[in-house]
């Protein structure tokens, strides 16, 4: 049986917010059935003693004083923006019509 | 002065006015033009303010100025670098034509330093490659052979030292990309210490594993080079605020003996080259001759790196990667007044990445969702503990570690492009190093047998003791040449119009 079914990757699809045609989604559910098998290799060896590492380096919350440096001035923010009205980022509708 | 010296040389004859830095910085363009058609190394070129900084380097130098000691020395950076409004796509669709408003930190330090950026090199995707190929812009050529891979995803930078285009070259290395391209280009590159290199500006595919490091021809020349690029960053949460470890008095050194050298066990056998297992053993071999010790080590849980990377380089690309929404930078598709910004995001997202991208959100995305958390991200930051233990017992019985780089010399362009988990396969050495957050250096120890092409000796050292490497890297490359009589990239077909 496969780890994960065609559905399931349409799924991931549109909670990763990527469109993909029925190809693609095909194409994708087989690769991704023998990466899932490859990777699952993982779990011979993960008892519950071994505590799990996030990061290289056991680092802290950095932090630093609350003092004005020089940041981007708003036209360099807005310089790569796809539209802009009015110095700000104009973006497609976000509430529907109703 | 030749476009084929080293960086070091380039450096000397600038101190000692026998060239400009515009004039070798001019002499640089016009090798990218004899070969970069073949090639394919560099994805932009600023041709204007590379000779901007070249004449203000010139400048200084003449009117006495104490400039460091890489001034005037051309570089190519990888695309995955900011560097202020000169466009940075990452090798993706995604991204074309976007000028960042910002230098990354290694670029300001490299202005700084007066090198001389002379543009910006091919990569895979977001840095998700072995092979360049999944560059939205058209694979690199390996200059050995031109129908061969030159490794990735840092394969334009390798491929730009290979064939001559620059002496220096920036690269990053999240599970093996600066070290295995330089294996498979008979060139030298160094993944520092996680933490070594501040990564403000390095577009993030995987924060925790993610490492920017120099790319050169020579030990001494990438030493000079990190040198140039390391230290503490305060714009970098996770930089290491210590002093950066001598590497260039370490790489002038040249002697290794006592020195205790592992070899590690499990990074040898099935999978391997024959010829890359034979040119390695003669490196360890000639380790030995200097003075070195050498122990064997046993890493078991090495062989679960491959798969635990899979895990964790996914599920951290699928959370950065969310970024590239359309909405502030990059790409828009699909924007017809009607359509909503989920929509646009959606349609967005289809046609900007590329399968390769898409394939490793999809798996990222998998990994972290609920009821498979523990079982696949979960199982992967427990084996990233046990491989980090096994680094940390191995480093008791021996100073560095050493095998191959990468299991097989560069392979065919097309030759694994439909096979992901084949591609996955060239960074079962590499992948280690970056789950430890520890040092790696590849540099060339010889060309296989079998196909007369370069083989990669991997140097691992420990955490914030990037000198190590240095030292045995510097020591065994100086008995190679001289065992050599000439340096390998002589050994290499000479690239039509090539100097």
């Amino acid at each position: 049986m496969a780890a994960i079914s065609r559905d399931e990757v349409a799924n991931l699809a549109r909670l990763a917010r990527i469109t993909m045609s029925d190809d693609e989604l095909d194409h994708l559910a087989g690769e991704m059935d023998v990466i899932l098998g490859a990777v699952a290799r993982v779990q011979e060896v993960a008892s519950a003693d071994v505590a799990p590492t996030s990061h290289p380096l056991a680092v802290n919350n950095v932090t630093r004083e609350d003092v004005v440096l020089p940041s981007l001035t708003p036209s360099e923010a807005l310089s790569g923006a796809p539209a802009t009205d009015e110095g700000r980022f104009k973006v497609p509708q976000i509430l529907g019509e109703e | 002065m030749s476009v084929r010296d080293n960086a070091s040389v380039m450096a000397a004859a600038l101190n000692k006015k026998e060239i400009s830095a515009v004039e070798l910085t001019n002499q640089h363009y016009e090798q990218i033009a004899a070969v970069d058609k073949d090639v394919h190394a560099f994805l932009y070129l600023d041709k204007e303010g590379a000779l901007a900084q070249a004449e203000a380097v010139d400048k200084k130098r003449a009117a006495g100025e104490k400039l460091s000691p890489l001034a005037g020395v051309p570089l190519a950076l990888k695309d995955v670098m900011t560097q202020k409004g000169i466009p940075t796509t990452c090798g993706s669709k995604i991204l074309e034509g976007w000028r960042p408003p910002y230098d990354s930190t290694v670029v300001t330090k490299l202005k700084n330093a007066g090198v001389i950026i002379l543009g910006k090199t091919n990569m895979d995707e977001f840095a998700m490659g072995s092979s360049t190929e999944n560059s939205a812009y058209g694979p690199t050529h390996n200059p050995w052979d031109l129908t061969r891979i030159p490794g990735g995803s840092g394969g334009g930078s390798s491929a730009a030292l290979a064939a001559f285009e620059a002496p220096l070259a920036i690269g990053t290395d999240t599970g093996g990309s600066i070290r295995q391209p330089a294996a498979v280009t008979g060139t030298v590159g160094v993944k520092p210490t996680y933490g070594g290199v501040s990564r403000y500006g390095l577009v993030a595919f995987s924060s925790s594993l993610d490492q920017a490091g120099p790319c050169a021809r020579t030990v001494l020349d990438t030493a000079l080079l990190h040198q140039a690029i390391a230290g503490y960053d305060n714009k970098d949460s996770t930089s290491i605020n210590q002093a950066v470890p001598d590497v260039v008095a370490a790489a002038k050194k040249l002697d290794v003996k006592g020195m205790k050298i592992g070899v590690v066990k499990q990074l040898a056998g099935d999978g391997y080259q024959k010829g890359v297992e034979d040119k390695f053993n003669e490196a360890v071999a000639e380790l030995v001759k200097l003075g070195a010790e050498i122990v064997e080590v046993s890493c078991p849980n090495f062989e679960y790196a491959l798969a635990a990377y899979y895990l964790i380089a996914p599920s951290e690309c699928s959370s950065n990667l969310a970024r590239f929404d359309s909405m502030r930078f990059g790409l828009r598709v699909g924007d017809d007044g009607v359509k909503s910004a989920e929509e646009v995001m959606n349609l967005t997202r289809q046609a900007g990445f590329g399968r390769e991208v898409k394939r490793r959100i999809i798996l990222g995305t998998y990994a972290l969702s609920s009821g498979y958390y523990d079982a696949y991200y979960g199982s992967a930051q427990k084996v990233r503990t046990l491989i980090k233990q096994d680094f940390d017992a191995a480093f008791t019985k021996c100073d560095v570690l050493v095998s191959p780089t990468a299991p097989t010399t560069a392979f065919k362009i097309g030759e694994k492009s439909n096979d992901p988990l084949a591609m996955y396969l060239n960074d079962i050495a590499t992948i280690p190093v970056n789950m430890a957050g520890i040092g790696g250096m590849s540099l060339p120890c010889g060309l296989a047998a079998e196909d007369n092409l370069p083989v990669g000796f991997q140097i691992m050292s420990p955490a914030m003791k990037d000198d190590r490497m240095y030292l045995v890297g510097g020591a065994l490359e100086a008995a190679l040449l001289s065992k050599w009589g000439k340096p390998i990239l002589d050994f290499a077909p000479k690239l039509a119009g090539s100097k």
